[in-house]
């Protein structure tokens, strides 16, 4: 399990405005091209070098392509970063306030402690 | 040496301008008394005529990330760029400049190392709204130069809260050792109870109105002591999920100094979260 790796995908989608939008469109796809060109570059390096070892696994990789916030949550991924990237993509379908809402309604199955978020 | 003009805590709220420039159907029913808070709270600021912002934040995952992660970190720079695409498209942030007083942060950053935190510094720092929102709420004209620190509340293993108790405490320290006619606020901001993307997130309060009771009191007593006997790095995960920001003002209680009481209290029961605003003057500080 790579808590770091889905973190990766969901800071690098959130911080592009185009891959916000491809991966709203066509999340199975922008999954498979990030985990194959993005999940090994290093983000603070200049270009030509990369990692050899990064990958999901399936249950990571199918959490992202169902865009599953309650699984990502329940695997340990930053809640910060899943929250901005899923308001960024689905805030625009709802009125004020009703996604943020909704989302929390979603997980409110859920009790202390949460899942542990430490890389 | 620089006069310590004030000392200043508060929680950061990214809506804030939103809130308050929002005009007709859109602007909300707190707006007004949210206004009128943040600018008594800025007249704080203004009473204490700084010349340099000592400001204490937290990235929130823009410039530092988890293959580099440092626990505190001085910015010393000419200048800052400040706020990201994802607090202008989430927030409404607009982009600004502000200008660094290097020579401030070489002070910092040596005094700091010397007095045993292994600070790590940046040349090229692009500001989050940790450190754009108080200029926002508190010095709009953001105007004067500043020396930024970041600390690490957010991507766990995190340092102890005693650590930036401490912290604060060398900071405040290090401003006052300043061979400079300088007169210099410290300003940070953090959290009360919060949870972010979580079950307990955007309710009619903070997910833990009991904690921010005991917070304020805390913070306005400058009890520094009934606060670190009870909070911990896993007692903070109970309020919410999001509340190790707290620690900031952790940092801001050591800043201004065990048992001394706030000169300014104020605070503002929203949902989602409580807003809370402090300001010490330290002993003849004012003019």
């Amino acid at each position: 399990m790579s808590k770091y790796l889905l973190d990766k995908f969901l800071y690098t989608v959130d911080r592009d405005p185009e891959l916000v939008e491809r991966y709203r469109d066509d999340p199975a796809g922008t999954v498979e091209w990030w985990e194959t060109e993005m999940a090994n570059s290093i983000l603070g390096c200049h270009t030509g070098e990369r990692s050899t070892w990064l990958a999901f696994t399936d249950d990571e990789r199918d959490a992202l392509v169902r865009q599953d916030h309650v699984a990502l949550f329940g695997m340990g991924a930053h809640p910060f970063l899943t929250l901005t990237l899923f308001i960024a993509m689905f805030e625009r379908d709802h009125g004020p306030l009703e996604y943020q809402i909704a989302y929390g309604q979603a997980m409110k199955h859920l009790d202390l402690p949460y899942p542990d978020i430490a890389t | 040496m620089a006069t310590l003009a004030a000392v200043i805590a508060s929680t950061h709220h990214p809506f804030y301008l939103k809130a308050s420039t929002a005009t007709g159907a859109e602007r909300p029913p707190f707006a007004d008394e949210w206004v009128s808070k943040i600018e008594a709270f800025r007249e704080t600021l203004t009473r204490a005529e700084p010349d340099v912002l000592v400001m204490v934040g937290s990235d929130h995952f823009h410039q530092l990330w988890l293959d580099n992660m440092p626990q505190f970190l001085v910015g010393k720079a000419p200048h800052y760029d400040a706020n990201w695409y994802n607090e202008e498209r989430e927030f409404g942030l607009p982009r600004f400049r502000l200008d660094g007083d290097e020579e401030l942060s070489s002070h910092i950053l040596r005094g700091g190392l010397d007095r045993d935190f292994d600070l790590a510094f940046s040349n090229e720092l692009r500001l989050d709204h940790s450190i754009t929102c108080p200029i926002i709420t508190l010095r709009p004209q953001a105007d004067l130069p500043i020396v930024p620190v970041y600390t690490n509340i957010f991507a766990p293993p995190l340092p102890q809260p005693k650590r930036f108790v401490q912290l604060g405490k060398a900071i405040r320290e290090m401003v006052e050792s300043w061979e400079s006619d300088k007169r210099v606020a410290i300003i940070g901001t953090g959290h009360l109870s919060l949870e972010l993307g979580g079950p307990r997130q955007f309710g009619e309060h903070g997910p833990d109105p009991d904690f921010d009771r005991k917070a304020v009191e805390w913070i306005a007593a400058g009890d520094i002591e009934g606060c670190c006997g009870e909070v911990s790095l896993e007692s903070l995960h109970l309020p919410g999920n999001a509340t190790h920001g707290f620690m900031d003002f952790m940092l801001m209680m050591g800043a201004a100094g065990e048992g001394v009481k706030a000169d300014y209290v104020d605070s503002l029961d929203l949902f989602h979260t409580m807003e809370a605003y402090f300001t010490w003057y330290p002993e003849g500080a004012l003019r």
